[in-house]
């Protein structure tokens, strides 16, 4: 579904984020990207979407082609790409509605986008959505009125109502408590299910990580360190990939929140 | 953790301060003196003639006193005639300033706009700026004749050095997230820049257009001192004519106009926040 092939960015100041990445994900499958700050994370999605432009290495969406794509061709498979940001990236001024339908921009032109007059279907899809996520009344609220957890979960709504084949997640819950951020989580799992859709996650809590994926990835040094199941990890590789620290409680803690679930 | 305390028995007991901005105490030091002596002698360059100030307490005092007694009826006519024409300049200049300078604005932050295009948008702010309104009034009066068309363009010229520069600053500062997020949907430049961009500079746009107009009728009174119409053309003429009195009420209407002015662009901006 998704294939990355050599991929390479060197930034001008000279830093290589990422030193020849190749990964290959299957179509449905939600993948979790660890590794500590400045490992290329974040670069890494980012390359996929062109947000930031891979310096050499080609992607593969669906067998598509994307780093040598025009801006127009690039822009229509932009919308087969859903992405959710870390500080949720709401426009803070548009309503909720603005905010979701503005994930329909790809597919509108500009004067419908101005006006604000978007097909009914897409109004439908965004009302649904935004139900589905418990949030419908909020529609006409401005977005900068919203809690974090509320914000992320319009973020969403905005990366599912592109109709995305791909889900591109930077840090969903970095900026969320603890128990928020397990609901984003499992929100985001649950709707990548039902929808079919993959999904990379770029996460810092490695056991919320566990917890909802079906593979991890560790990145250090803008190179793959691991890529396994998320049982797999171990103290030894977990210190292979963030280095030296004692890791057990890290582990331990996931084994007694299971049982917390459990009960 | 043993070879850190030796260095903490050194700095305990002994007071702290700031490191100071500029390190090196030589430097400091001239700098700071150097600029007091300049001050003091450039004090000393300022010449003033005490009888001629003695002679023009008369006339200040004049000038002063006609504001207890300003005359709204002799001259009402001609008052209102350069207030209109005031008024008209203000809008029209303003609109049309406006409109320019949205579009100069966004080619000249760096953020939006490609280089060429950026650098071709803050020459034009450049020289906008460098051009002081009453030497541009005197061009153009010399071009168009006197009038307010001359003095509409000097503030339609005026106002895009403004707000073009202060509007391209303030999309320059604006959150880079916010507009990737539009940009990572898919959407194409001109949806980009009305969902990404423009939702977060609309207060700063708003309040900078209030503010301008503001200005722009202040100007309006000046730039009719060189012959480009409005109201300051009826003050020049008031002025002539040894007419305080009239000077007087002319001045009061601009003053409450632009407090009123001022008090609207108050609440507009305290509602688009």
């Amino acid at each position: 579904m998704l294939r990355l092939e050599k991929l390479v960015k060197t930034y001008k100041t000279g830093d290589q984020a990422l030193k020849a990445v190749d990964l290959d994900i299957p179509e449905g499958q939600v993948l979790a990207l660890i590794g500590p700050s400045g490992a290329g994370k974040s670069t890494l999605i980012r390359c996929i979407n062109r947000l930031v432009e891979p310096t050499s290495g080609k992607v593969y969406l669906a067998g598509n082609e994307l780093t040598e794509l025009s801006a127009g061709a690039l822009r229509k498979e932009r919308r087969r790409m859903g992405m959710i940001f870390q500080e949720y990236a709401l426009v803070e001024r548009l309503t909720v509605m603005e905010n979701v339908l503005s994930g329909r921009l790809g597919y509108v032109g500009f004067w419908r986008s101005f006006l604000r007059k978007y097909p009914q279907t897409d109004v439908d899809e965004a009302f649904r959505l935004l139900d589905r996520v418990g949030l419908a009344h909020m529609a006409d609220k401005r977005a900068d009125e919203l809690s974090g957890g509320q914000r992320q979960r319009v973020g969403i709504c905005r990366a599912l109502i592109q109709d995305p084949a791909l889900l591109l997640v930077d840090e969903p819950t970095a900026s969320l408590d603890p128990k928020t951020s397990r609901q984003i989580m499992r929100l985001i799992c649950e709707l990548c299910k039902e929808r079919g859709l993959a999904a990379i996650i770029n996460i810092h809590d490695v056991a919320l990580a566990q917890m909802f994926v079906q593979r991890v990835i560790g990145l250090r040094f803008g190179a793959i360190e691991f890529d396994g199941p998320p049982d797999a990890l171990t103290p030894d590789v977990l210190t292979t990939i963030y280095g030296e620290e004692d890791w057990e409680a890290t582990i331990e803690k996931i084994d007694g929140e299971d049982d917390e679930a459990a009960e | 953790m043993s070879a850190p305390d030796t260095d903490l028995q050194r700095l305990v007991g002994k007071p702290w301060k700031k490191p100071p901005f500029i390190q090196r105490n030589w430097l400091r030091w001239t700098l700071i003196l150097g600029f007091f002596a300049y001050l003091v002698a450039a004090f000393m360059t300022i010449e003033v003639n005490w009888s001629r100030v003695y002679e023009g307490l008369e006339r200040g005092k004049q000038f002063v006193l006609a504001f207890t007694s300003p005359d709204f009826t002799t001259r009402s006519g001609d008052i209102y005639e350069g207030m209109v024409e005031s008024i008209v300049m203000t809008v029209a200049a303003s609109v049309v300033g406006i409109g320019i300078s949205i579009p100069i604005a966004l080619g000249a932050a760096r953020n939006v706009a490609p280089l060429p295009v950026y650098l071709i948008c803050r020459s034009i702010i450049a020289i906008s700026r460098a051009l002081q309104e009453i030497i541009v009034a005197i061009l153009l009066v010399a071009i168009f004749g006197f009038g307010p068309l001359a003095g509409f363009l000097t503030l339609s010229f005026a106002t895009i050095g403004f707000l073009s520069k202060l509007l391209a600053e303030d999309i320059e500062s604006m959150d880079r997230v916010q507009a990737e997020a539009i940009k990572a949907s898919g959407a194409r430049w001109s949806q980009w820049i009305n969902y990404g961009v423009q939702p977060q500079v609309m207060p700063r746009l708003i309040g900078l257009s209030m503010y301008r107009i503001d200005i722009n009728f202040r100007e309006s009174a000046i730039l009719g001192l060189v012959g480009a119409g409005g109201i300051g053309a009826t003050l020049n003429t008031a002025f002539d004519r040894y007419e305080y009195d009239t000077a007087a009420a002319i001045l009061l209407i601009i003053i409450v106009i632009v407090m009123a002015l001022e008090y609207l662009s108050g609440i507009i901006r305290a509602r688009v926040q």
